[in-house]
């Protein structure tokens, strides 16, 4: 009997997690990896879903930690507040869920409402305004009170944990894979490749162009949620420019559509960037004499991708995939 | 025979400049015209004026008796006319039967949710699709391609990847933007039969802009000639052969050669 791909693919998943779930279980990895493990799945689902704005439709955002932010502060709030009435109810998961899915809608909306009047406007001028509402959207928490301004929303229950990553983690990735290698996800990549070509066969782009802004805003807001929920606060300088930033150099190492190499950057870089840190305290600790400093890790991190983008211009995977990440029906 | 396209009067202006003026044209159902004129004549203009790119500052535009005016473009390929362009504009990073199956999205009958859960319909419309575009692609001898990414291709079978694009759209007019630039001769020869075949394959009225005078005194029943925006001629080819203006403005003195 033949075994289908996408079996294949789950089950592939299953003894990921199965695998650490046990490392972690008998104290092999301890709960910091797990934690980097964690937020590497959370920077999965906010990388493959700025991908199919930026490497599949080609619409260049910068904003996209504002639409995690409004997932973020909004399911946070909700959380939060259920919390306060009843720490131990059971169906508190049930409404954490429920507080995600709110906190993605809410900012599914604002993703809608961004991209309906920025439609007109391409490449530089589009990154512009992207980067002029992330800064609007922390701008605006930054001054609420009831979120805690500038302190940051504290108090959030401790809802996320490896398992409700993971799975959010998986389905969040095959429904994005699922759009792209569909007729809407041709639409998204023929805007890339031509918008007026793809206008003049008969691709509706101004609305395709939302759809993409509404579906990667959606799924940046679930991230969100999970992130807060992962690190029990949710701050404002979270979701400025630089953890933008942070997830479009994910998206650009691995390929600007890319799936596979979005799930792979995100996975390495945030590696990377923690593990650069244990590199250096261990070299500090070899050499107390001459003591490096931890802070050089931006820069060896910042060296390193310089490395990557002039070996593989195209990001590490370019526009290929993982033939596991590829439906079958695209290849009958 | 039955009018498929009308353009009544049609002006343009880009700001000050007067790209086309008081142009006229009532193309029968299943005919194969040409527009010919020098370069800047507004021939292309034409093109995007009844394609919806731009919008005519008077006049109007008629397809199958339809007001189509100013509608938005992708709109007005719905309602039945194709293109192709003078600069190629190919979708380089998708595979040649991605290119194809682009142009089928809009008469594809399934939704965003039955993508996102793979339902029945999904599946019975990708194989619908797929076979579809094989078809055509086997049409023009493209069928073995099928799975490289269309940058790949040489020019030649670029032309017509472009011209199959067109037609998966499955219009009743088809608008030839330059279909031979850049060909060689050879290229041309099989290209004039190709487009001969389109029409009594699909049926399809094809209306076509070129610059080699072989493409269209070799294959148009009729031809319009343009010059700075305005129509100066009409005619069979050989009436277009012998008319004074035109060799004044686009044949030049040497056109006997042709």
């Amino acid at each position: 009997m033949k075994i289908s791909r996408n079996l294949k693919l789950l089950f592939y998943c299953l003894i990921f997690y199965v695998i650490i779930f046990l490392l972690n279980r008998y104290n092999i990895i301890n709960d910091y990896i797990l934690h980097i493990i964690n937020l590497s799945l959370v920077y999965v689902i906010l990388t493959v879903s700025l991908n199919l704005i930026n490497g599949f439709t080609g619409q260049f955002s910068i904003g996209h930690m504002g639409f995690a932010a409004v997932g973020a502060y909004i399911s946070g709030i909700f959380t939060t507040l259920i919390w306060k009435i009843n720490p131990s109810n059971p169906i508190n998961y049930l409404l954490f869920f429920v507080a995600l899915i709110i906190g993605s809608i809410a900012a599914g909306i604002i993703g809608f409402l961004l991209g309906l009047p920025t439609l007109r406007l391409r490449g530089d001028y589009l990154a512009i305004v992207t980067l002029g509402f992330g800064e609007i959207i922390r701008t605006i928490i930054n001054n609420i009170d009831y979120v805690g301004g500038p302190r940051g929303l504290l108090g959030i229950p401790k809802f996320s944990n490896f398992t409700i990553i993971f799975i959010i983690t998986v389905i969040s990735v095959l429904v994005i894979r699922n759009i792209v290698f569909s007729t809407q996800g041709r639409a998204f990549k023929s805007i890339r490749e031509d918008q007026i070509a793809s206008e003049l066969v008969g691709v509706n782009t101004t609305i395709y162009k939302v759809y993409a802004f509404t579906i990667g805003a959606f799924f940046a807001g679930l991230a969100g949620g999970l992130l807060c929920h992962l690190l029990q606060i949710a701050h404002p300088t979270q979701y400025g420019f630089m953890g933008t930033i942070f997830v479009l150099v994910m998206v650009y190492a691995g390929g600007m559509g890319s799936i596979t190499g979005s799930i792979i950057a995100a996975f390495g870089l945030t590696f990377m960037s923690e593990g650069l840190r244990l590199l250096l305290k261990w070299i500090d600790d070899l050499t107390p004499n001459f003591p490096v400093g931890i802070e050089w890790r931006m820069v060896i991190y910042a060296a390193l991708l310089i490395v990557i983008m002039l070996y593989r211009t195209e990001g590490l995977m370019g526009k290929r995939e993982f033939k596991i990440l590829v439906p079958e029906e695209e290849e009958k | 025979m039955q009018t498929i396209l009308s353009l009544q009067n049609i002006t343009h202006y880009f700001g000050g400049l007067r790209a086309v003026y008081n142009f006229n044209i009532e193309l029968p159902e299943g005919a194969l015209w040409g527009l010919i004129g020098p370069n800047g004549a507004g021939k292309t203009t034409i093109f995007n004026l009844i394609t919806g790119v731009y919008k005519p500052t008077e006049g109007k535009i008629l397809f199958e008796g339809n007001d189509i005016t100013g509608l938005k473009s992708h709109l007005i390929i719905e309602k039945g006319i194709a293109r192709t362009f003078q600069n190629l504009r190919i979708f380089n990073e998708l595979s040649v039967l991605d290119n194809i199956r682009v142009a089928r999205h809009f008469r594809t009958n399934y939704k965003l949710n039955d993508s996102i859960l793979r339902t029945k319909k999904f599946f019975e419309e990708e194989k619908r699709i797929k076979e579809e575009a094989y078809e055509l692609l086997k049409i023009f001898g493209l069928q073995a391609r099928m799975n490289d990414l269309a940058k790949h291709l040489p020019y030649g079978e670029l032309r017509k990847l472009e011209i199959a694009r067109a037609l998966a759209t499955k219009p009743r007019l088809l608008l030839l933007d330059e279909p031979a630039a850049g060909m060689n001769p050879r290229e041309v020869g099989s290209l004039m039969e190709l487009i001969h075949s389109i029409r009594d394959m699909f049926k399809v009225t094809i209306f076509l802009v070129e610059h080699q005078m072989r493409v269209v005194m070799g294959i148009c029943e009729r031809i319009k000639v343009m010059d700075f925006g305005e129509t100066i001629a009409e005619g069979t080819p050989d009436e277009i052969r012998s008319d004074k203006k035109v060799i004044e403005a686009y044949l030049g003195s040497e056109a006997g050669r042709c």
